[in-house]
Parts: C-alpha cells; structure tokens; sequence
C-alpha cells in the first residue's frame, strides 16, 4: 500500500495483472498453506480415520478387519469402561468449579493487592510453567504413607492415623485432582487478573458514587463484564479436565488409573487399550466416544453461556 | 557433458555398491536400560574386532514404547535385521510377521535343545525357533543382614512359616500404628504377581494354569489359600503393607525392608547400596519342601526383513550374542544368569553366594505363557487390592480374577 502512494498513478489499465484483493488473498492463502497442509495431514486426517478404525479390529500387525459395531457393543457392556467414564465426569464435574471459583477468588483480591504484587503473581503462576510429570511425582511422594510422605508423617508425628491418599478407592481420585487444579490455577488467575484490568474503571466509580456495596459491585458489575473471560476459562479448564492423563499416569504408574480403576480417565484408557493392548480398533472406539463428549460438553457450555 | 554425467553416476553407484558389499550394517535394537545398554556396546566391540566387515547399529527406545516402534517399523518396512523381545511377545510377533523363523542350517534343533536351559522351548512355534536367549532371569528373596542382625535372627527363612515368623519379627510400627519398618515387602505390582502364580498357588497344593497356559486353573481352594496367605502377610500378620514407601524395592534400598521378593535383573541396582550389606536365599518352600520359582527372559530374534548379506551377518551376530563367551559379559554387567546350562551351572557360580540361589531356583523354575502381560499383572493386583481395600472375601476376589484373566487369554485364542 505503502508503495502505491510513492508511486505516481498509472493511467493504463493493467488487464493481466491481478488486483489487489485477488493478491492479497493470494498471500494469505500462500502463509496459511503450510499450517492448513500441516494440520490435515497430523490432525484432521488422523481425527476422521479414528472414526474408521472404530469399526474395525486391528492390532497393528495384520490389516484391520472391518467388524462393525462390535468394539462399541463390547465397550458398552464393558464395567470397567463406565466405571472410567464416571470418573473422567467426576475430574470435570468437581474440577473446573472448584478450579474456577479458587482461581477467581485469588485473581479478585491479588487486584486489589499492590504490595509484593508481581512476585505474588509470579509464584501463583509457577506451577503453570513445571512440567506436569515432575509436579506429579512431588505431589505422589508428599502423598505416601510415613515416613515418606511429608502429609502423613506430619499426621503421623501428631499421633494420628494416616490418610490413605492414592491407596483409596475414595480419595485417589480428589487427591490427583487438587494437583491438577493446582497446577492450572496460575493460567486461570492470569486470565482472570487480565479481565478483571479490562473493566473500566469509570464503571466503579461511578458505583461508588452512588454509594454501591462491594458485593453488590462484584455481583452486578465485576462478573457480568467478566463474562467472556469466565466462558473461556469453562471450556478451557473443562477441556484440560475431559482429558486429564499426565498427572493421573504419573502419580499412579505402578497400577496405572488404580487403585482398581478409582483414577482412571478415559484418556488412560485409551493409551493402554492402543499401546499396551494393541487393540486398535477399539481404542478408536474409546476416543471417538471422547471426542463426542468434548464436543457435546463444549457446544452445552458455550449454549449456556452465551449473550442474551 | 550429459553422458560424462552418466558415467559419473554409474561409477559413483558401482564403488557404492562394491563397498556394500565389503562392509555390511545391520541393526540391533533392544530396550533403554543402562547396564544391558552397556553390556551391549562391548559385545558389538567384541564382535566387530572378530568381524571386521561387519558394523552393527545398536538403537535403543524406552522400554515403555519399544513393542510400538518395532511394529511400527515393520509395517513401514525397516524394522531392525536382529531385535530383543520378551518371550512373552512371541506370537504377537510371529503372527504379525515381525520375525523369520531361524534357519535349521545355522541353528539345528538339536545344537538349541542342548545348549540352552528347557525354558527355550516358549520360543519355539510349530516346530522353528523364532529366537535365543543370551540371558534368563528368576527370582529369590533379598534380605538385609544388618537388619537381620540387629534383631537377633542367623539367617534368611527357609519355609513359607519361617517368613511369616521372621517378617513378623522385622516388621515396626510407630505409636499412631504406622508402619516405619516392613518386614517383606508386599506387592503385586513388583515381582509378587509372578511369585503368587508360578510359586505360592503351586505350593498350596494348585496349579495356576491348564500346561498350555490357555486354561485358567487357579480359581480352587489352593488358588484360594495362597491368596488368602498372601494377604493375611498385611492384614493378619502386619508383616507389610502395599505402597509402602511406594515402591518394594525403594523401600529395601531405603534399608526400610528387610525383605523383598525380586528378580536378577534388580541386581545391578542394589548393588550400588551402601548403608548396609544384603543377601541373597532361595524363595522359601512350603512345609513339604516344594519349591518352585518363574524363569523369564528376553530373546534374540531376526526381524524379518533381513535378508542376503544382512540376514547372513544378523546370524552371525545372533550366534555371537548367545555364545558362553557373551553370556558371562551379561552376567558380569548386567548381572543376569546365562541361558544354557554349561555356562550357567559352573562350580564358580552355583557357590557365589549371591548368583547361587538364582541358579538353583532355575532347576525348578515354570515360565507362564501371557497373552497380554500388563492386563494379565493388573487382574492380580486388583484381585489383591479388592481384598486389601474393600474387604472382599477371598475365594469371591479369586473367581472374580480367573473369569478377567480368562476373558483376556481367550481374546487372544
């Protein structure tokens, strides 16, 4: 464009050359090529063959075999299969409020703080930055039994009993799960922190003049204006729930998903299905069950929450 | 200009397929676990000093994806021209065509059936060999004689009551009733899986599987009472506890356990312990004096697409690293025991105190067949776990996991 200006203007039509939109639109295709070709092959190909191999039986070593709907009707039958959907629901149905909620309540006051602000801000965001299955290992040992485990050695020197973290059938699952909101509290808060500075401020003065209550400011001007904010950060943590694995792995790797499958996630038992069973077919089964699921999860969500 | 270049290339194609000729390369792949990575690398020297005009690439993956890539090499077509694979691995990998059969010319039956121990014959499939052993493996009980010592007790147990008895002596717990010392490590995720099924079942008087190991034949009363004495070691006996310091043998190394149930390869590994010296005993036997232990091992094989030169040289290396000479370089650095008897059963080694009880345990040693050993490992761990968690009775866990196990074998009749 720039160069045009410079130009003097040219009187002849210039028939074989290609207009600026045409251009343009070139370029851009030209730039989006690479990732377009990129993502079809390593994505989007993959994604549509999963629904494929779904119907077929297929161990890696001789060609799938076309078996309909069998891998679906042994997967429905399978206990063990809805005993992991249940707790891949349970990761998502306590795991993004609480996370939500937490992550917000420290976004609204670390705002309001100016001392030590950033330093604060740094430390909250820190677990975000560690990998997740070095986070899981701290977290597994903290959560042995004494004299391993700091939380129950702790317990232990004041006399009490032990908690059973990761050997309950009950608490394996919470105990995995505040690790895992814990780690992805830091985004959240950023997130939120970044919403928050985006609601002008003439909106709280103006509130204040009329001698609006705090929590009143909170319910009737801070979260509506955040609501963008709030609706990304639903399907953001919503996804990460549906498909925890790392810290889930990692803290249970010796009885992966145990104790007798009280952890297990889908996508865990997707990967051992695929590469511990080789069977293809259905764990092609599995994921296009959790594709429906963030599909459908995602499309509730975005319904729910969206401007009336 | 245009024919000078055809020439060139031409040329340039013969002297590269002259050399081709001269110095062949062919690839072994195996697993990442340092010492056999180690061991590796000096038989390679060793073999390429007798074999100048031959170069062997040793590629390595870790252990948790390796059966992924050598399928997924061999379905694009360049999986390696000699590879190690777990016995249990065989059909998968003979059925789907990772493996040539080995030639009867360079290994007859009969040189095979000598050399190595029996438990050879699991690589075996309608009458060829499909691999070799360098190395087997068997279990023993380690213990820890500073432990040993401090409470009095001369020596290892010899019976199944002996270890109750001494566990129970070994075992401390604090004030609040937590354990802070175990006397035997308890878990099925480690090596006890193996110990239940080829060892304990057995001497209570069953057999764990039908002798073609497509039956599941534990699900009586001697499936029962061995399950039933295993986990009355945590909940009877308060001898120890699973998860205990997470892992059984971490808790050892700790000096935290005075015993656990392992196998040779964890050799290498304890070896580095200094705190503290420990033993080795054969696993103990039951009233009668039964005794029994599991024989496992990883195999040499061909991959199938060797073929010409290279199937010729991967011969060669594979006669090589099967060879007495390359077993004792194992056991040396790696610390597993030879695969055939001559080498294995010297006097040197049935009376080294540590690789001794490891021997003898392989006289008497059975090698399950799995099917799918992780799933397999896991329906026994459950099995234990729904007895140790949610107080399921015994013989109702038991049938629970011969109807699993038998579900998982028959998926793969």
């Amino acid at each position: 464009m720039a160069t045009t200006d410079t130009h003097p203007p040219d009187d002849q039509p210039a028939a074989p050359r290609l207009s600026m939109r045409v251009r343009r639109a070139l370029w851009v295709w030209g730039f989006l090529a690479l990732p377009v070709l990129f993502y079809s092959v390593i994505r989007f190909y993959p994604t549509l063959d999963a629904f494929r191999l779904s119907f077929t039986e297929w161990n890696l070593m001789r060609p799938p075999k076309f078996i309909g709907l069998e891998n679906y009707r042994e997967m429905f039958a399978d206990e063990d299969f809805w005993q992991v959907f249940r707790n891949t629901f349970a990761y998502l149905i306590m795991g993004t409020p609480i996370s939500l909620v937490v992550s917000f309540t420290i976004a609204y006051f670390l705002d309001k703080v100016r001392f030590a602000h950033n330093f604060l801000r740094a430390l909250y965001f820190l677990p975000f930055l560690t990998t997740a299955s070095a986070m899981a290992w701290v977290w597994r040992w903290f959560y042995q039994p004494a004299p391993t485990g700091i939380i129950n050695s702790v317990l232990s020197q004041m006399g009490m009993g032990q908690m059973d973290f990761l050997r309950s059938t009950t608490w394996a699952l919470p105990s995995i799960m505040v690790t895992a909101i814990w780690a992805g509290l830091g985004f959240q808060i950023i997130i939120f922190m970044a919403g928050l500075r985006a609601i002008p401020t003439t909106y709280y003065e103006a509130a204040r003049i009329d001698g609006v209550g705090d929590w009143a400011i909170l319910r009737k001007i801070t979260l509506p204006l955040l609501k963008p904010t709030t609706v990304f950060l639903v399907v953001f943590s919503s996804i990460g729930f549906l498909r925890i694995f790392d810290q889930v792995y990692n803290m249970t790797n010796n009885d992966p998903g145990g104790p007798l499958n009280s952890t297990k996630p889908l996508v865990l038992m997707i990967y051992q299905t695929a590469f511990s069973s080789f069977q293809m077919g259905a764990a092609a089964a599995q994921t296009v069950v959790l594709f429906t699921i963030l599909l459908i999860v995602s499309l509730l969500q975005l319904w729910v929450l969206r401007e009336r | 200009m245009k024919r000078h270049m055809t020439a060139a290339l031409l040329s340039g194609t013969a002297l590269f397929a002259a050399s081709g000729a001269q110095a062949v390369e062919i690839e072994y792949w195996q697993y990442i676990y340092e010492t056999r990575v180690t061991a590796m690398d000096q038989l390679i020297e060793m073999f390429e000093e007798q074999n100048p005009d031959i170069t062997v690439e040793q590629v390595t993956f870790p252990y948790s994806d390796y059966q992924t890539r050598v399928i997924a090499a061999n379905m694009a077509g360049n999986g390696p021209d000699v590879l190690q694979l777990f016995y249990g691995w065989t059909d998968n990998f003979v059925n789907g065509g990772v493996l040539q059969p080995l030639s009867k010319e360079a290994f007859p039956d009969e040189m095979i059936e000598e050399t190595f121990f029996p438990i050879v014959s699991a690589m075996e499939r309608n009458g060829d060999y499909y691999g070799l052993p360098t190395a087997v493996r068997s279990l023993a009980l380690f213990y820890n004689k500073a432990l040993f010592e401090e409470a009095g007790i001369g020596g290892p147990p010899e019976t199944l009551d002996e270890l109750v008895e001494t566990g129970a002596a070994l075992a401390k717990k604090d004030d609040a009733g937590n354990y802070t010392q175990v006397g035997l490590t308890v878990e099925m995720g480690g090596q006890d899986h193996h110990w239940w099924r080829e060892v304990l079942v057995r001497q209570f008087g069953g057999a764990p599987y039908n002798d073609d190991y497509t039956e599941v034949t534990y699900n009586d009363e001697a499936g029962v009472a061995a399950t039933e004495w295993y986990t009355d070691l945590d909940k009877e006996h308060g001898i120890g506890t699973p998860g205990f310091m997470d892992e059984g043998q971490a808790a050892f190394r700790a000096g935290r356990a005075a015993m656990t149930i392992d196998g040779t390869f964890r050799l290498g590994s304890f070896s580095s312990i200094e705190d503290f010296e420990w033993g080795v005993a054969e696993l103990p036997a039951n009233a009668d004096g039964l005794q029994s232990n599991y024989a496992s091992y990883f195999a040499n094989g061909i991959g199938a697409g060797a073929e010409g030169e290279e199937l010729e040289a991967a011969e060669k290396f594979l006669k090589f690293i099967t060879s007495p000479e390359a077993m004792q370089v194992w056991l040396e650095v790696v610390g597993e025991l030879p695969a055939s008897p001559e080498a294995a059963l010297t006097e040197e080694n049935l009376a080294d105190p540590i690789y001794g009880p490891f021997l003898k345990g392989l006289e008497y040693a059975h090698t399950t067949t799995f099917y799918d050993e992780a799933a397999q490992r896991q329906v026994i761990m459950d099995m234990t776990n729904r007895i140790f968690l949610e107080d399921q009775p015994v013989a109702e866990s038991v049938a629970e996991a011969a109807e699993e196990e038998q579900d998982i074998i028959d998926d793969y009749q």
